[in-house]
């Protein structure tokens, strides 16, 4: 250290902001990059699947790839649209 | 049986010709029969940083093509008899590296080799997929620096999934970490990412550390493998490095900044 330390500005060193970025970055970075090649096309067509029989938005649907050590999994989360209450079946007890 | 050892990095610029030219020496200086490959076809440049780029006539692609035989495109290091370099060709074909062809002119390389270093192009295209594919080890050339980092943490992942090794389940690639261009002085002013932080966030065994040295651009110039330098501190520090990948337990230097004279450090710090 010498004197001249004091005269500079304090605060967070450029350093340390640079560990936490990438810290923060290469957890998100790691979990998908495992991901297999084909799974965007995978994910197309599960969408192009579910929308032939239920109409749902895009973005109800999500297709989530992890990978935990020696198991990976996928994930496919349908938000289906709200149901009208069925009319009441008349039922006729013969 | 040889060893196919890839230097590799992701970003461009980081240093890892200057590390192959640099290990490809260091190798051969300590006796081991060792062979450089230049993987960036369309950007030769290995032949230039050894010196040998006055002598090239065949190159690695018409070996694959069967253009050349491989005695043929090897060029021998005038000065340590040890080493040979495989240049690559100016091609613009994308597609020139085959996996046949790489595949056999490797098991080739092998017969009359220890080691075989593959100097890897930047990026994750096919050169870089092609120098990594069929590593024994692998020398991750990184820069303590955010982009290069990052670069680095994803050809880790795609040496993990994408080499031979990965793809046959068999041991994995054996991964080292080089970090070049450290400047001890900007990492004590907390300016630059300091070793353990490097090692703590790519989490692979250090190989060693290249001070940041006028000395590797000196030997750029010249055509001379930066290890050659034996006063110069990076040259000093790749020759640890080599001597680490060879087994040997040699104490890490370069990490504290030099120590300098009170009217020195005056002079610097007020200018």
């Amino acid at each position: 250290m010498s004197i001249f330390d004091f005269f500079r500005p304090r605060g967070q060193p450029s350093a340390t902001a640079a560990k936490e970025r990438l810290q923060i970055l290469l957890a998100h970075e790691r979990s998908t990059a495992a991901a297999p090649d084909y799974l965007p096309k995978l994910q197309r067509e599960i969408i192009d699947l579910v929308t032939k029989y239920v109409q749902v938005a895009d973005d109800k649907i999500s297709v989530h790839y992890a990978n935990a050590g020696s198991v990976s999994t996928l994930e496919v989360n349908v938000e289906l649209p709200v149901m009208e209450p069925a009319a009441p079946m008349r039922r006729s007890f013969g | 049986m040889a060893k196919v050892i890839v230097m590799t990095s992701g970003k461009g610029g980081v240093g890892k010709t200057t590390t192959a030219a640099a290990f490809g020496a260091g190798l051969a200086m300590r006796g081991h029969r060792t062979v450089v490959i230049d993987f960036d076809v369309g950007l030769r440049n290995l032949d230039l940083i050894m010196g040998c780029e006055r002598r090239v006539v065949f190159d690695f692609i018409n070996v694959i093509n069967g253009d050349a035989r491989l005695n043929q495109a090897l060029i021998r290091d005038k000065r340590i008899g040890e080493l040979c370099i495989l240049p690559t060709s100016q091609t613009r074909d994308k597609d020139a590296l085959t996996k046949e062809g790489v595949e056999r002119v490797l098991e080739e390389l092998k017969a009359d080799f220890d080691y075989i270093i593959c100097d890897s192009p930047a990026g994750i295209e096919r050169g870089a997929l092609m120098a990594l594919y069929w590593a024994d080890e692998a020398v991750i050339v990184t820069n303590p620096e955010v982009s290069s980092v990052r670069d680095s943490d994803r050809i880790l992942g795609v040496l993990q999934s994408r080499s031979k090794r990965a793809e046959e389940g068999a041991e994995p690639v054996k991964e080292h970490l080089l970090l070049t261009r450290y400047d001890a002085e900007r990492v004590e002013r907390g300016e630059m990412l300091k070793v353990d932080d490097v090692l703590e966030i790519l989490a692979i065994p250090l190989l060693g550390i290249i001070p940041e040295s006028q000395s590797v651009l000196k030997a750029s110039n010249l055509g001379q493998p930066v290890i050659f330098d034996e006063v110069s501190p990076a040259g000093q520090a790749y020759a640890d490095a080599v001597g680490r990948f060879l087994g040997h337990s040699i104490e890490h230097r370069f990490t504290r900044p030099e120590r300098r004279g009170l009217f020195q450090r005056l002079l610097r710090r007020t200018a």
